[in-house]
């Protein structure tokens, strides 16, 4: 067969975008196969359908007990530390009440619940809206419920931080390995960050996968408890049950994962009304 | 075509050697950007978006406008814009590139750009985005070049441009309206989150855009021997008129809503751009400016007098572009992320660095006009008085 230039150029073309557009059609049409694949799945690794947190707040007292789940995480996760609000990174953090549930806070409210400081951190939702405007599923939701970031995929488009409403997001805008902190220590088992890309709290994945909690909630000396949500034995599910409960903006739809304990033992006082 | 833009005046060289020493001056502080980070910018954790991707909005809008001028024409036979049709379909292309050039800087992790197709995400928007501005700048480029090239040798165009030209009216809209998504369906952003985002895009789209380009066809008379026609830009002063009006009405139905209904979260972006919140006020004069020039320019283009003396148009249409520039290129983006999700204020300022990427942006955007409208004003003058029925 002989092809001229011009044939030549025309196949060709047409070969390429016929790749581009196979691939994609191909990636659209597949469904669920996002689960990264482990090369040694380990027997010990903790695996549930749905985790969650419960925070009682009235076990986080402290400054310093918060001070060492909030670091410890930080600390294992190599999270670059610039000493300024601008290119913060942060993966868990604290906030007031009423700026942790705006809205919800009143002139009345005890002195004592507005002040506290109340540990934020990735909701992941069950509907999470950062997944939902990712451009390359870099963030993605796995089937144990966890939302995760591919720091490696990640385009750093910061769609995502437009997208979540918990503000649960950090972009590297400078250089995360020149951090100060990093520079002094690194833990050599999580990986680091290039520039320019979005991240946070994973709860914890590499973890899970040895069999054991995410840091905060062991640095959280039974402040933080960590279990399956669609077990309705499990620790979790027996607290919500039982105790009054907040999550952070319900009414956006997303279903947030972490529960806040804000009122002790709630349902014991006013027994002459029930 | 081509060879048309590489022979010009003295002062075509001038304006051409500008626009490179803008872009030279961007593309160095890109590439400062581009080794230390986006900390170079005034961007933070909490405003995460600022210029850049304000400017790539507003240009959507410039882009889309172009169909005013083929629709009047293709729909309608309005002979009067029969020989500008390429001056929207040439606007378009530029302001494509340019959107496209303010994403790309806008990024984290440019080299990876491809990743959006390499994993296609449907439930993204920002990828169908992507998918409909590059349909869109394809469109124009083949439907201006084949139109113009069968100008040029006194043709009839071929009957195949015919449906894509259909084709791109249709799409005009959709990629504003797609733009318009990639805030209005966010939970959780007061200020973005309204059914009349894209509404709103358009109406400002369609008169940004004419209004670039009365001025550009008044420019373009003055410069070359080509005249766009007295009464084409008339015709434009009308569609500048009517969608700024309905503009500023889609603006004010956001006031009613959030301060009648009075619910916090949708009026603290409003105060905080018009008024200031917990003592930040840094947008508050140029938000200002933004209505008073929308509000002045209304009231110059309702009267017929104003617009028939095509200095005071020009006036009143640089008085819609700046208005709509700050409110869509700045304010639309800021008001978003302030206050940020913890009802906290973080205010946001671009920075030199940033404001000289986004001078080369534009200028690179304008290095593609200038080219573009080049090769048509040349052939334009060319095959003065041969009229084509397209």
């Amino acid at each position: 067969m002989s092809m001229n230039r011009r044939e030549f150029l025309k196949i060709a073309g047409i070969s390429t975008i016929a790749g581009i557009g196979g691939t994609a059609l191909a990636g659209g049409l597949r469904k669920g196969v996002l689960e990264a694949a482990q090369a040694a799945p380990n027997t010990d690794a903790l695996t549930e359908k749905r985790w969650g947190i419960a925070i009682d707040m009235s076990k986080l007292k402290s400054e310093e007990s918060i001070k060492r789940v909030t670091e410890a995480c930080h600390r294992i996760h190599n999270v670059p530390d610039f000493s300024n609000t601008k290119d913060e990174v942060k993966w868990i953090w604290t906030e007031t009440f009423e700026h942790s549930f705006p809205g919800q806070e009143h002139k009345f409210m005890a002195e004592d619940m507005k002040h506290k400081p109340f540990l934020l951190l990735c909701n992941h939702c069950d509907n999470p809206a950062c997944v939902r405007v990712c451009p390359t599923k870099a963030t993605f939701k796995r089937s144990d419920g966890i939302v995760m970031q591919d720091m490696h995929r990640c385009i750093g488009c910061r769609f995502c931080m437009a997208a979540c409403p918990f503000g649960a997001r950090s972009f590297n805008y400078k250089n995360p390995r020149l951090a100060k902190n990093l520079q002094e220590y690194m833990n050599p088992e999580f990986p680091t960050r290039t520039i320019g890309v979005v991240e946070k709290c994973t709860f914890c994945y590499e973890r899970l996968a040895k069999g054991l909690k995410p840091a905060c909630v062991e640095e959280s000396n039974g402040a933080l408890v960590f279990g399956d949500l669609d077990d309705p034995a499990s620790e979790i599910r027996k607290i919500l049950a039982s105790k009054h409960t907040i999550r952070r903006k319900p009414e956006l739809g997303t279903e947030p994962n972490i529960y806040y304990i804000t009122g002790g033992n709630d349902y014991a006082v006013v027994p002459e009304i029930r | 075509m081509l060879e048309k833009a590489l022979s010009g005046s003295k002062k075509y060289w001038t304006w051409i050697f500008i626009l490179l020493v803008f872009i030279g001056i961007g593309t160095v502080n890109y590439l400062r950007q581009f080794q230390t980070g986006l900390t170079i910018t005034g961007l933070s954790r909490d405003v995460s978006w600022g210029l850049y991707i304000g400017q790539f909005t507003f240009l959507v809008g410039v882009a889309a406008s172009g169909v005013m001028l083929v629709l009047p024409y293709y729909l309608h036979n309005f002979k009067q814009f029969a020989k500008i049709t390429i001056l929207g379909e040439f606007l378009a292309v530029s302001a494509v590139i340019m959107c496209m050039l303010f994403i790309f800087v806008d990024m984290g992790q440019p080299m990876r750009v491809m990743n959006i197709l390499l994993y296609p995400t449907p439930n993204s928007v920002m990828f169908w985005d992507a998918m409909v501005l590059s349909g869109y700048l394809a469109l124009n480029i083949i439907i201006g070049w084949v139109v113009l090239g069968s100008d040029r040798k006194g043709i009839a165009p071929p009957k195949w441009v015919k449906p894509i030209i259909y084709l791109s009216i249709a799409w005009a809209p959709l990629i504003h309206t797609v733009t318009a998504f990639l805030y209005a369906g966010i939970p959780g952003r007061h200020f973005w989150l309204t059914a009349i985002m894209a509404a709103r895009f358009l109406a400002s789209a369609f008169s940004g855009g004419p209004a670039l380009l009365i001025i550009l066809a008044l420019i373009i008379r003055k410069t070359t021997k080509f005249d766009p026609g007295k009464e084409a830009i008339q015709t434009l002063g009308k569609i500048v008129t009517y969608f700024m009006i309905t503009n500023v009405f889609f603006l004010g139905l956001e006031f009613f809503t959030a301060f009648y209904s009075n619910i916090p979260g949708h009026m603290h972006p409003f105060k905080y751009l018009f008024a200031g919140l917990d003592g930040h006020a840094k947008l508050v004069p140029l938000m200002w400016t933004s209505v008073i020039l929308a509000i002045a320019s209304i009231a110059l283009l309702i009267f017929p007098a104003v617009r028939r003396n095509e200095s005071t148009l020009a006036i009143a249409s640089a008085m819609v572009f700046i208005s709509l520039w700050i409110d869509k290129g700045f304010g639309l983006i800021i008001g978003g992320f302030v206050p940020n999700m913890f009802e906290k204020v973080t205010e946001y300022w671009p920075t030199m660095p940033e404001t000289l990427i986004t001078i080369g942006v534009w200028a690179a955007g304008f290095l593609v006009l200038t080219i573009l409208y080049k090769i048509a004003i040349t052939v334009r003058e060319e095959t003065a008085g041969v009229e084509i029925e397209h």
